[in-house]
């Protein structure tokens, strides 16, 4: 089978690599360039562990192909603070103690941000009912919830 | 997944050349749908070919009484979308019930309708509201469209181009979602069209179908009450651990009735 050269932007920087037909968006991030925040939790396209922004859209990269998203603007959770500065997600998260073990936390950040992005005016269960995609094993989410209406306040400044 | 030859399609035209090129070739679009089946290994094409680049195929637009999609819309931009919410909102808001956002920012229409998963949500509403299906070389009235379980009236690399809803007098959708999966274990269409009413119904069985002696009801009386005391067979229903096949002809009564209070 070929194998492919890809091009896209990732975190503000341009990177190239050479993949397969099937290799995933996630492979790609997490084999080739190292970014490992970005997690697989299921592969089935149902947890959400895996999402990143393609072209300013939240999306499981676990059901892109790599090839899919070539010339593509891709945003990690590696992509998100400035420095030392987290975030308004991430801080809020961190503020209001929405992780235990971690594990799906990068997806939940990334989703959350798309959910702001989209209406940064929702209620509480309009934000429960955007975290459909994403599963948490820990939390029971009452914490995330509250993050995430924390930090749509700040986002909308 | 086994590995296959991935292809950009530039144009339509390209699409449907690079399809006959291939030796067992599968569109692709959102993904959605596909991939998670070649990840299983359920299938095995030699090709893919991305349709992401036709953006011609992207867009919802008025046009004589008709709302028409293109095919390679995600479910977002239905949901979203100012002409849907105001012309058809129960289209705009069965779109919004689809999967999860992430879902529906990627998934689309065309895919949804070549795809005909007995719990699709979309066949509902393009079968109730007696919508026709444009593909690369012809048109297709609903009614003729949905063949049975994942099986359509599409020819081998038959392209669906976009699909025409008429604009109804009336219309609502209400399902009763599996609440893993998100998919619904009974969703039900109701629309009140120029060609009288129109009642779809997806998830319950093999395909989705019309329930013809509740239609007659609402010809009568557009109303919930019509529809309250029409139970409609088991016979052939869906079952499996989420719900017996009697389960699920009951939820088609308490969907219809919810729909056209919505
Ligand atoms: C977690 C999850 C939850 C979901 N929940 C729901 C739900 O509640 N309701 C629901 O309806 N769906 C649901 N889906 C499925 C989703 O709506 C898919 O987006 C849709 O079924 C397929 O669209 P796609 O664009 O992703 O198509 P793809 O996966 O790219 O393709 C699907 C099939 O259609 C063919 N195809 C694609 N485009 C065309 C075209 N233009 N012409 C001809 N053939 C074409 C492909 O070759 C393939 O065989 C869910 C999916 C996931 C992962
Ligand atoms: S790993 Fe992608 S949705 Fe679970
Ligand atoms: S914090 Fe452990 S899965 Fe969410």
């Amino acid at each position: 089978m070929s194998s492919y050269s890809i091009k896209m932007t990732v975190n503000g920087k341009e990177v190239t690599g050479e993949v397969e037909g099937r290799t995933l968006l996630v492979q790609f991030l997490r084999e080739h360039l190292g970014l490992t925040g970005t997690h697989v939790g299921c592969d089935t396209t149902q947890c959400g562990a895996c999402a990143v922004h393609v072209d300013g859209r939240a999306m499981k990269s676990c059901t892109l192909l790599a090839a899919h998203v070539d010339g593509s603007d891709v945003l990690t959770i590696e992509g998100l603070a400035d420095g030392d500065t987290l975030h308004p997600m991430q801080e809020a998260f961190r503020e209001h103690h929405a992780l235990q073990c971690g594990f799906c936390t990068p997806g939940m950040v990334m989703s959350a941000i798309g959910l702001v992005n989209d209406n940064p005016n929702m209620s509480e269960k309009e934000v429960r009912h955007g975290l459909e995609g994403n599963f948490c094993r820990c939390t029971g989410y009452h914490n995330i919830v509250e993050a995430i209406l924390a930090a749509q306040e700040t986002m909308r400044g | 997944m086994y590995d296959f030859e991935y292809h950009r399609a530039a144009s339509a035209d390209d699409a449907k050349s690079k399809f006959g090129g291939a030796d067992d070739a599968r569109y692709l679009a959102g993904g959605m749908t596909l991939l998670p089946v070649l990840k299983q290994r359920l299938d095995q094409p030699s090709d893919l070919i991305d349709l992401g680049d036709l953006d011609d195929l992207r867009g919802i637009s008025e046009d004589s009484g008709n709302i028409v999609v293109k095919a390679m819309t995600v479910h977002h931009d239905v949901n979203t979308s100012d002409l849907v919410k105001s012309r058809i909102p129960a289209l705009a808001h069965l779109a919004g019930t689809i999967g999860d956002p992430m879902v529906r920012n990627r998934g689309t229409l065309g895919g949804s309708l070549a795809n005909n998963d007995p719990a699709a949500s979309y066949p509902s509403a393009v079968l109730a509201l007696n919508a026709a299906i444009h593909t690369d070389r012809r048109t297709i009235a609903a009614d003729d469209f949905f063949e049975g379980m994942f099986t359509t009236a599409l020819d081998e690399g038959e392209l669906i181009t976009g699909v025409s809803f008429p604009v109804p007098e009336a219309a609502g959708y209400m399902h009763f979602p599996n609440p893993a999966s998100r998919y619904p274990i009974v969703g039900v269409f109701v629309a009140k069209t120029s060609d009288g009413a129109r009642v779809a119904v997806t998830g319950a069985g093999a395909c989705v179908y019309r329930v013809p002696e509740m239609e007659e009801a609402l010809n009568a009386d557009w109303s919930p009450d019509a529809v309250a005391g029409i139970k409609v067979s088991a016979d052939g229903l869906n079952e499996d651990i989420h719900a017996s096949a009697e389960y699920r002809a009951h939820l088609v009564t308490v969907m219809a009735k919810r729909a056209l209070a919505a």
